[in-house]
């Protein structure tokens, strides 16, 4: 959507010409919303309206523009962004514009520039002469970067709301266990389908609860069947998998037979210790070391894998990112491309990914406490669609449902 | 009024003027001419003259020079090229007799009382065709009244005054094609006694006569509107006025009121 604001002054009222401009930006498939009416008092006296007119494309909202012109709607002269050089490495100049993760505008020079990559929680920076704005991390601002202070010259585009009656937006009111799964696995299965056909990726966030709930194969299943990638995770996924892969045990316990194996606590260190002796995952899988599981189809299949650890990790596989920083610059560099991002099992890893991610990205949390969804929209990714459910089921109908 | 000593169709700017059909000087000189005996000798009207000028065939239409209230003269700023050239021709004319000159910004067309017409305390303009509707807030501001704005959609009423007449303070006579749905909604609410024009009365002009008191000039052979105009208690007087007729003017574009 893109849209801009427009006035209209005069005896708009009793000419009916504020009535037929906003008929007339119907009628050319626009949108509209008055943001101010100011009636004259006296008949002599004028009256004001300013209109946001909104449009699917450029092209629409420029001929819905050039027809309400002819009826005396004439575009606001907006103002400017104020740009103020960072003046250190490392942190915005004060007052610095925070950013959400919707559509974003910046005016710059009479014209609106499209912010790239949007990302919540993070300054603007704009190059005037380029015509290029962008959101920029705190961590990335380096001294000189021309930065967006206070609120003028900035647009937040509202995320469409569908004409169809689509299962995101019906699910998306509440979060309950008490919604009909099947249909909703089968719409997110759709989701992803139409994500690939039209050329953009599919990333899981996934926790060890994956594995541990013998959901692993299932993961493991539509990453070798391309329906996966990108793969983000923490330490435990990967070395949960692994040790179900090496020893048929996730926390020691063997997963086909539901009973814990003598020594099995055991288990997953020793399979930390296989993956460093061998030097990385990749490298297991590749000296045949490795032959099954998420992390393994992960290698052959060649997706793209950030696994971020945290304090409490054993090992941690070679793999693993400890700078969390470093992290999340190497989630960043993967993100543009996203459409669809289903989080299982996962309260971090979620948040952090949905911290990255833009609004228009349809994401799916499932986990078997509602309170993951509702941090996680709380946390400003509005947009998520909670299914509260063990993952397992989730996992196997989703799977079933692309793979069959 | 402005004789029609250099009237000719040397252009064409609106559906009716072709080149090929040029006007008969003689008889447009005829014509006006007993137009402007009827008004100054029967209908006791005063008329101020404008002196031709050379090239500037259109000047006879006086109306579009601007439009006049009390010692304010809001000048025109004509859509085409052809008639920009009028301009200080009809400026110099004020000012010359100490009007207060009140120019329209430049980015908006307007064409005086062309399409601008009071009917009791509310202006009438229309726009689209020749006047931009942001005229219309300028004019509010400087009569300081209402302008209620009509978007014409025929191109052969291309001017308010080719299909809307008030006749008094509460009567107007109008041509509904001539406007899109909002317009006649407009006219409906704001004017107390709305008399539509058939077609074929419209075609030849009825709405652009001029009225004085209870007379009503106009073009001939307009019967429908003449009777209901008679019925209505009004004196008309027909004149031929074809001349002006192919360049898409008739009585009305041929005066501008001064008071």
């Amino acid at each position: 959507m893109v849209s801009e604001t427009v006035e209209l002054e005069g005896h708009i009222i009793d000419s009916l010409t504020l009535p037929k401009v906003l008929d007339e930006v119907m009628n050319y498939g626009g949108t509209f919303e008055i943001l101010e009416v100011a009636i004259g008092h006296r008949r002599e006296d004028p009256s004001r309206a300013r209109i946001q007119i909104s449009a699917p494309s450029q092209e629409g909202l420029d001929t819905i523009l050039s027809r309400i012109r002819q009826l005396g709607a004439v575009p606001m002269l907006e103002e400017e962004a104020v740009l103020v050089p960072a003046d250190r490495d490392g942190a915005f100049p004060e007052n610095f514009y925070c950013t959400t993760n919707l559509q974003t505008f910046v005016r710059s020079r009479g014209q609106w520039l499209e912010v790239a990559r949007p990302e919540m929680d993070c300054g603007i920076s704009v190059d005037p002469d380029r015509r290029e704005a962008a959101t920029i991390p705190m961590h990335r601002v380096k001294k000189g970067d021309r930065i967006v202070v206070g609120h003028p010259g900035i647009k937040v585009i509202p995320l469409e709301r569908s004409a169809d009656r689509n299962v995101f937006e019906f699910m998306a009111s509440s979060v309950s266990s008490e919604k009909p799964k099947g249909v909703v696995i089968k719409e997110i299965a759709a989701q992803i389908r139409a994500a690939k056909k039209s050329g953009n990726k599919v990333m899981v966030v996934a926790g060890p609860a994956v594995v541990h709930t013998g959901a692993g194969m299932h993961l493991e299943r539509l990453i070798e069947n391309g329906w996966v990638d990108i793969l983000f995770a923490g330490n435990a996924l990967a070395v949960h998998d692994i040790e179900q892969a090496l020893y048929g045990t996730s926390l020691g316990v063997y997963l086909e037979k539901g009973i814990p194996a003598k020594e099995g606590h055991e288990h997953h260190l020793r399979a930390i210790n296989t993956i460093r002796r061998a030097g990385s995952i990749r490298a297991a899988v590749e000296r045949g070391i490795l032959k099954s599981g998420i992390m393994a189809a992960s290698v052959r299949k060649r997706i793209e894998v950030v696994l971020a650890g945290s304090i409490r990790d054993d090992g941690p596989l070679p793999e693993v990112m400890t700078d969390m920083v470093a992290a999340q610059d190497a989630l960043r560099k993967l993100l543009p491309g996203v459409s669809v991002c289903v989080m299982i099992a996962t309260m971090l890893h979620s948040i952090a990914a949905g911290n990255l991610l833009p609004a228009s990205v349809k994401l799916v949390c499932v986990d078997i406490n509602p309170a993951v969804v509702t941090k996680l929209t709380d946390r400003g990714s509005f947009q998520a669609l909670g299914l509260v459910t063990d993952v397992e089921p989730f996992l196997r109908e989703l799977c079933r449902n692309l793979t069959e | 009024m402005c004789p029609p000593d250099f009237y000719q169709i040397e252009y064409e700017i609106n559906p009716w003027m072709n080149r090929r059909r040029p006007a008969e000087t003689a008889a447009a000189m005829r014509q006006w001419q007993a137009l402007y005996d009827l008004l100054t000798e029967k209908l006791g009207a005063t008329v101020e003259l404008l002196s031709p000028v050379r090239g500037l065939p259109d000047m006879v239409f006086t109306a579009n020079a601007g439009l006049v209230a009390g010692d304010k003269f809001i000048r025109s700023n004509f859509r085409f090229p052809q008639r920009r050239r009028e301009t200080p021709v009809f400026e110099t004319w004020f000012r010359n007799r100490a009007y207060r000159i009140f120019p329209i910004p430049e980015d908006a067309c307007f064409e005086g009382e062309g399409d601008a017409l009071p009917l009791g305390k509310t202006l009438f303009a229309g726009y689209r065709m020749r006047s931009d509707i942001q005229s219309h807030r300028k004019i509010g501001e400087i009569l300081g009244c209402e302008v209620l704005s009509l978007e014409l959609v025929d191109p052969r009423f291309y001017h308010l005054d080719t299909c809307f007449c008030p006749l008094s303070d509460r009567a107007a006579l109008y041509f509904p094609p001539a406007f899109d749905d909002y317009g006649r909604k407009v006219i409906a609410e704001s004017v107390p006694e709305a008399v539509p024009v058939v077609q074929e009365d419209a075609l030849r002009f009825a709405c652009n006569a001029i009225v004085v008191g209870s007379d009503v000039v106009l073009h001939a052979g307009c019967e429908s509107t003449n009777r209901e105009l008679r019925r209505r208690g009004l004196k008309v007087h027909a004149l031929d006025l074809s001349e002006f007729h192919r360049a898409g003017g008739s009585a009305k574009c041929l005066v501008l009121r001064l008071s």
